[in-house]
């Protein structure tokens, strides 16, 4: 079980500029041997399932600080079965509310990182996910 | 009489230096006079300003309380100022959300989850009328954090004041217009960085002719420090940014000694107590030198280096997070100790949520206690002559005048932000320090130490959005296109993209005239956008 060779995408859906989580994680994954592509800013929905299946990935991670995270990882994970992607895992991470969690995973979401995790931990997680 | 002797000194074997603050300068021991190199005792208001702008400092008049605050409609924010202007703040400083900082309208697919979100709606005229009902603008001094949309967002502003009757002369406020640091740590940026740069000329020429006491801009190294970055890098990074702007306005013809007085700057105050002390005053320093070296400016007012603050961002924790409240409190007393002209305390439960009436209230108790119990207040600079405080002073000067230099060598500000390069520094930062607090390193109690079992990770009353926030929000779009003038609307953006066109003509008036017209703020970014175009993010890792 190892990352190395896995393909994961990093994105950011909807306005929300925050960076530093996604970069942070984007940059630890590489160093784990893994296949990173990041989006950058600004993304929707329906760009991020269509860079996902172009580029072939093993999972997505979607990085949320902007408090649309109900809207916009449920939004994403439909774009992706939209482009028969299902079998994509979806990750998610920022600034969300435990109270919130639960509807996530409901929606699909494999993982729910939040700021104050280890990087050892999400990596771990990830890596179970896939493996 | 037995002799008495006294005792031979204990041997200091220890070493002068040990530890270091977290911009990497080495912490004496005991700090000795010898080591204040340069410190000479100037007083405050005497050029360069190590000691204080103003030589009274508080005494005259304390810093503005001015607590972030805003979201969901007009009318909601509209309430929350009400209330805290009631509970004693001074200064309101509104917060929009995303699609008003992208310039996007809420109908837009990519605004819609986020209408009312992070801040308020204001996508026309109309609704800043509304966030401003019964505050009188001729008293009230309001802070603006907007930056791709800060032309607008200003022309909203003029607008409603117009139609208040309240002169132009009279307002007061800041709008953060600071789009350099939005390419590298904020994001909401719109337009490439030679328009971006342009506008921000605009407004800032047109703010001193017609609203001479309104600050048209703060340049920020909060959101790069919040990211990420050393204490050291936020004053390099954003005076350099700084020095940027200047350029920009002489090339448009601008006078530095006219345009300097109203620049202003805003930073956060992290945990390192005496390197946030220093920070300011270095700063202050800094800029003087460099105005006067560089440019000239030798009249005072123009050298004064004005700055507002923030406590808290990211080194507040969600987890026992009514720790933050002392956070905020150490780090507010910093910020004035250092000579903050404003001051905006977190609530503790920033780290989570939007502030709830109850924690927005201590966060506000915080800055009232410092200043009415506290005493700190009553002289200026009282920390000035502390061996540590002019050494570390000395020191943080030289690191941030070396981050400036190698931005310059760089190819300047504007390459290294379309190059990626000073996204990959912060980026690089970002993830040092997630390190050091993952292995211990660097101590975050509640986080890395003193963790119980069962231990509140968000806690206490939750503060509930409106869900029929973005239905309001939509229908009061729809109401308004269907009541204003369309043609007027159609002709004041026809000369806004006339006027975009020559790139020596100041948009301001034409942006108001929009404004006045209700024309909403997706029509005036999507008439500049077919102008300039969008940045092209430079993603590298």
């Amino acid at each position: 079980m190892s990352l190395q060779g896995k393909r994961i995408l990093i994105a950011k859906p909807g306005l929300d500029g925050h960076d530093v989580g996604a970069k942070i994680i984007a940059l630890a994954l590489r160093d784990a041997g893994a296949d990173v592509i990041y989006t950058g800013l600004r993304k929707s929905p329906e760009y991020i399932a269509r860079v996902a299946v172009d580029e072939d990935v093993d999972a997505v991670g979607l990085s949320l600080l902007s408090g649309a995270h109900n809207e916009l990882v449920p939004e994403t994970i439909a774009a992706l079965q939209a482009q028969d992607a299902a079998d994509i895992k979806v990750f998610v991470g920022g600034t969300i509310p435990t109270e919130d969690q639960q509807s996530l995973r409901d929606a699909g979401a494999v993982g729910i990182f939040t700021s104050e995790m280890k990087l050892e931990d999400v990596l771990a997680q990830i890596e179970q996910a896939l493996g | 009489m037995s002799e008495q002797r006294t005792t031979a000194a204990p041997q200091h074997d220890a070493p002068a230096y040990a530890g270091e603050t977290p911009s990497g300068i080495p912490i004496p021991v005991t700090a000795t006079p010898d080591m204040a190199g340069s410190y000479q005792p100037v007083l405050p208001g005497e050029y360069p300003y190590t000691r204080g702008i103003f030589p009274n400092g508080y005494l005259g008049r304390l810093w503005t309380f001015r607590q972030y605050s805003g979201f969901g409609t007009a009318e909601e924010s509209n309430q929350r100022y009400k209330f805290l202007l009631e509970q004693g703040q001074t200064g309101l400083s509104v917060a929009l959300d995303l699609p008003t900082q992208c310039g996007y309208d809420p109908t837009d697919p990519m605004a819609r989850s986020e209408v009312g979100k992070v801040g308020v709606n204001l996508f026309s005229l109309a609704e800043m009328e509304t966030l401003f009902q019964d505050i009188d603008l001729s008293r009230i001094s309001t802070s603006f954090t907007i930056n791709g949309t800060a032309a607008i967002i200003y022309g909203m502003y003029l607008a409603a004041a117009d139609k208040a009757g309240v002169p132009r002369e009279k307002l007061t406020g800041t709008i953060q217009n600071d789009i350099l640091k939005e390419y590298v740590a904020r994001g909401t940026w719109i337009f490439p960085v030679r328009p971006s740069m342009r506008l921000i000329a605009d407004t800032i020429l047109y703010s001193n002719e017609q609203t001479p006491r309104f600050n048209p801009i703060s340049i920020a190294g909060a959101h790069v420090r919040d990211a990420g970055s050393t204490a050291v890098e936020e004053i390099g990074y954003t005076l350099a940014n700084g020095l940027a702007y200047v350029d920009e306005l002489v090339r448009r013809g601008g006078d530095v000694t006219k345009f300097a007085k109203r620049l202003s700057f805003f930073f956060y105050v992290h945990m390192d107590f005496f390197e946030e002390v220093c920070k300011f005053r270095s700063a202050r320093r800094l800029w003087a030198r460099l105005l006067k070296e560089r440019y000239g400016v030798e009249d005072r007012n123009a050298q004064l280096f004005r700055f507002g603050v923030v406590c808290g961002g990211s080194s507040l924790t969600a987890a026992q997070p009514y720790n933050n409240i002392v956070r905020v409190g150490l780090e507010a007393t910093a910020a004035v100790l250092g000579g903050a002209q404003s001051i905006f305390t977190c609530a503790f439960d920033e780290a989570f949520q939007i502030p709830t009436e109850q924690s927005a209230e201590i966060a506000l108790r915080t800055q009232q206690i410092i200043a009415h119990e506290s005493g700190i207040a009553k002289t200026v600079d009282p920390l000035g002559g502390s061996h540590y405080v002019e050494y570390l002073t000395d020191q943080m000067e030289a690191e941030e005048m070396k981050i400036i230099q190698e931005l310059e060598d760089y190819g300047g500000v504007e390459k290294a932000i379309e190059d990626g390069y000073v996204q990959m520094r912060i980026a690089e930062r970002a993830r040092q320090r997630k390190e050091r607090i993952d292995s211990g390193e660097q101590v975050v109690v509640g986080v890395n130490a003193f963790r119980r079992e069962n231990q509140s990770e968000g806690v206490g009353e939750v503060f509930r959005m409106d869900p029929k926030v973005r239905d309001n929000v939509m229908e009061k779009h729809r109401r308004l296109l269907e009541t204003r003038d369309d043609t007027a609307v159609a002709d004041s953006l026809a000369k806004l993209e006339a006027a975009a066109q020559d790139d020596g003509t100041n948009l301001m008036p034409y942006i108001i005239d929009c404004c006045h017209a209700y024309a909403t703020i997706g029509e005036m970014v999507t008439t500049l956008k077919r102008q300039w175009g969008e940045f092209q993010e430079p993603v590298r890792l």
